[in-house]
């Protein structure tokens, strides 16, 4: 009763059909509105990705304040606090996983994204089998970590590997890549650009090909050197792509479990390549401390969220969401 | 006597100038990363047709000779590889499918038809921090999820009736919903590129005319998405097959029944004798080898689908 009173004053506030149109009428109205016929689209999509994305990551962030760990029971939930968060701060684990992790982020994507701008510049004129060329500096991109990690093993085996046999040509080494706690890191980051810079190359050669040619034409006729002409005209419009290819590398780099755990066929890497995606899987799949890893996941949530909020804001501002 | 030497003097000078040193060093440059980019995977193509004793003996990246020479690593590794390439495609054809109409649909909903235009840029950018967060923020979820609250060994224990499956199989259902539900993000994105940049005229005349919101995805939308689809398609399933996160966490060991053909994988060094880089090495590429083919023969479409990723 109250409710059709409340329809009736509010369709006289200003709806179409006026004071008469009863509820059945609206309802049927509404009904066939766009945003209604639009739903069976996008809705149930968006519940089951809203249920795994953000209900996963509320019910982590719950699971996060618990103490739940072992097999079994269900956590408690009567006694939230933040102690696992405080216990991470302070375990020299995580300190040792943070730095690694920023290691890993700041170097893989510097240099993956000078080598891959600087592949787009060299592949960026007319040269005969240009797509060809393009195809196998993409190669490593269509290979699983899982696949890549055994072929890295086996280019950085001590004795044998090639690494170390070129290396030999030229009287150095052999290095013990993989055993050795000082090259580790260098080694795994040097497989992981191998692997992404042709994703940077493509990135910026989009970009390149979306500028007018007359950019060039013109920084020609100008009397430009080449290396200037780049440098001064056409890397600063390359900003939009840099900024992508650069947060794309920077989230991945933050999540690389996949070719740490391939490359050492455990959960326990060496401590040197140790990150916080290796510890929280480790954490929760190997020693069942979810409550911990749970924290450790937050802790890597928003290192990423700090990455992600300003980029899809620079987007958004840039009129390119 | 001297004219010879004039002659070619002559035309070793007439040959100089049109030697561009500039083309020459770009294409040296080329060649280095040619070389770059293809010798892990070249050496790892050699060193698995080596005998184990070859494979120490030789030069790395140096073909086999005939004494060194065998195709038992390839069959070890296809054997022990198999029900987890079988795995593979029963969990990612279904998923990439999945992925692909509700990302397309997903993407139609929010951007060819018109509702608030706040609250479809809302759900858009719901959809978008559903591409980056790393997978580590939902692990726990997800096991306690489907091991403890789906119980997905006894819900789907039905599964074990169906040929060719076992009871084990549930796992392998659990990560093939799991790839669907995170996919959509970047299904999404990948249409939405597509369908904004879609010429509005087609769509507005048929709205003019009367057309349904479900006749103008059916009619115009759809037919008008094939080539992207096809980009979506080639990317989301070589996403999903080489993903292995999910597989490990989810399926657990890679000796299990359900276990994919990446899981399996990362078991095949521990497992089997720990230093036999040439099985190792079969092993590897035959678990690469459906997305090498899906590359070779859809490069393009790959590329375009990384490209367009952001």
């Amino acid at each position: 009763m109250a409710s059709s009173e409340e329809t009736a004053t509010r369709s006289t506030a200003g709806a179409p059909g006026g004071p008469e149109e009863s509820w059945g009428a609206r309802v049927r109205r509404f009904s066939k509105t766009d945003f209604v016929r639009s739903l069976p689209y996008w809705f149930v999509p968006f519940l089951i990705m809203g249920l795994g994305v953000y209900g996963g990551i509320g019910w982590n962030t719950i699971v996060s304040l618990t103490d739940y760990e072992g097999f079994g029971q269900p956590p408690d939930l009567s006694d939230l606090d933040l102690s696992m968060y405080a216990e991470a701060l302070s375990d020299s684990a995580v300190h040792i996983t943070i730095k690694n992790t920023l290691v890993l982020m700041v170097a893989f994507t510097t240099i993956t994204m000078v080598l891959g701008l600087f592949l787009a510049i060299m592949l960026d004129r007319d040269i005969r089998f240009r797509e060809k060329i393009q195809t196998i500096y993409l190669l490593p991109m269509a290979l699983s970590f899982v696949v890549t990690a055994q072929f890295w093993l086996w280019m950085y085996n001590v004795n044998n590997g090639l690494i170390n046999v070129v290396l030999g040509l030229i009287g150095l080494g052999p290095y013990n890549w993989i055993s050795d706690p000082s090259l580790v890191l260098g080694a795994v980051i040097f497989a992981l650009i191998w692997q992404f810079s042709g994703y940077a190359m493509v990135v910026f050669l989009a970009g390149l090909q979306s500028l007018p040619d007359d950019q060039f034409e013109a920084a020609k006729v100008d009397g430009a050197n080449t290396i200037e002409m780049y440098w001064d005209v056409i890397i600063p419009q390359l900003k939009s792509s840099s900024v992508s290819a650069a947060v794309i590398l920077l989230i991945f780099a933050l999540k690389a479990f996949t070719f740490l755990y391939s490359m050492f066929g455990q959960y326990r890497v060496p401590k040197a390549t140790d990150i916080l995606a290796t510890l929280m899987v480790r954490e929760a799949f190997q020693l069942q401390n979810w409550a911990y890893a749970a924290a450790i996941a937050s802790i890597l949530l928003l290192m990423s969220l700090a990455i992600i909020a300003p980029y899809l804001y620079y987007q958004h501002r840039q009129g390119s969401l | 006597m001297s004219k010879p030497t004039t002659s070619r003097g002559e035309s070793i000078a007439r040959i100089l100038p049109a030697l561009d040193y500039k083309k020459i060093g770009l294409s040296l440059l080329i060649m280095f990363f040619f070389a770059f980019f293809i010798s892990p995977i070249w050496t790892g193509f050699v060193t698995a047709f080596k005998t184990t004793a070859s494979v120490t003996a030789t030069t790395p990246f140096v073909p086999p000779g005939p004494e060194g020479f065998t195709l038992d690593k390839w069959i070890t590794a296809a054997e022990y590889l198999s029900t987890g390439l079988a795995n593979s495609f029963m969990m990612t054809l279904p998923a990439t499918i999945l992925c692909v109409a509700l990302g397309s649909m997903a993407a139609y909903g929010i951007t060819l038809v018109d509702w608030n235009r706040r609250l479809r840029f809302a759900v858009l950018l719901l959809f978008l921090f559903g591409i980056f967060i790393p997978y580590q923020a939902v692990l726990v979820p997800l096991s306690d999820f489907w091991i403890n609250i789906f119980q997905v060994d006894t819900t789907m224990a039905f599964l074990g009736d169906i040929p060719f499956f076992t009871e084990r199989h549930s796992r392998l259902f659990a990560v093939t919903v799991t790839h669907v539900v995170y996919g959509i993000p970047i299904c999404l994105l990948l249409f939405r590129g597509y369908y904004v940049a879609l010429s509005d005229e087609l769509v507005e005349a048929a709205k003019i005319d009367g057309a349904s919101v479900t006749s103008i995805y059916r009619d115009i939308v759809l037919p008008l998405s094939k080539p992207m689809i096809g980009v979506v398609f080639i990317y989301q399933f070589t996403m999903i097959w080489n993903e292995f996160l999910f597989s490990l966490t989810l399926i657990g060991s890679s000796s299990s029944p359900a276990a994919t053909v990446t899981l399996v994988l990362s078991g095949l060094g521990s497992d089997l004798t720990g230093v036999d880089f040439g099985l190792r090495m079969a092993g590897a590429l035959v678990a690469a080898l459906p997305t090498i083919i899906i590359y070779v023969l859809f490069a393009e479409q790959f590329a375009e689908g990384l490209a367009s990723e952001n």
